[in-house]
């Protein structure tokens, strides 16, 4: 069954998730102090392989469980099903996947 | 039958909560992300969207934001030790620790923005 699958890839991306939520929910309550601007957040991330393999991590994750989650929805709230449900699901993944790792190459590079 | 009784309990409304909340940050990321990219070659089109979240407006907003955020993490571990933990009776206190949980966090960052 793959529907047990996808819900299982939702529970296991949550559980990877939890954490880095907290750090990036700490991480905004510092940072917004004194407001933001490039140099600054750049200044914390540029070159840094932590912040690059954390949010990495944090990007391949949202965008697995959010394709998943937008997946449940769809088909619940406006019976998108079948194909198009697959093909829709995909494109949500493929769009913040790609979207994400530009954005966590743009500020680690 | 119309009648929907489970519609208004507290734990449909924390259903309801987790729903929204997630397709809330869903729509947004893809708006963070566009900004964070800005960095590569468009560092003056990002400072001009930052400065423009100085707004008190954005700036609540932005505090919208980080509770749907907490609450969809904190309400999500709430439905992880539902599915893989022994079984709890205080499902409601647990979603209303949620709740406050992240409003809590979510003040904590409005105060420290402004």
């Amino acid at each position: 069954m793959l529907d047990t699958r996808l819900y299982l890839l939702q529970r296991i991306t949550a559980m990877i998730m939890a954490p880095l939520v907290l750090l990036h929910l700490g991480v905004m309550i510092v940072a917004i102090q004194g407001g933001l601007d490039s140099a600054e957040i750049l200044s914390r991330t540029r070159g840094s392989l932590f912040w690059g393999g954390t949010y990495g991590l944090f990007v391949l994750a949202v965008s697995v469980h959010a394709a998943l989650g937008i997946r449940v929805v769809l088909f619940e709230w406006l019976s998108i099903k079948d194909i198009k449900l697959t093909l829709v699901s995909w494109l949500v993944f493929a769009v913040l996947l790609m979207m994400g790792a530009r954005a966590v190459y743009a500020v680690v590079a | 039958m119309i009648i929907k009784p489970h519609r208004g309990q507290p734990l449909w409304i924390a259903f309801l909560l987790h729903r929204i909340s997630g397709v809330g940050l869903a729509i947004f990321l893809p708006f963070h992300f566009y900004l964070l990219g800005l960095a590569l070659e468009q560092s003056e089109t990002m400072d001009g969207l930052l400065r423009w979240s100085d707004n008190p407006l954005v700036k609540f907003a932005e505090f919208g934001l980080v509770f749907l955020l907490a609450v969809h993490m904190f309400g999500g571990l709430r439905l992880l030790a539902l599915e893989f933990l022994p079984w709890n009776d205080r499902q409601k206190t647990l979603a209303a620790i949620a709740v406050a949980l992240s409003f809590l966090l979510a003040i904590g960052f409005l105060m420290r923005a402004v």
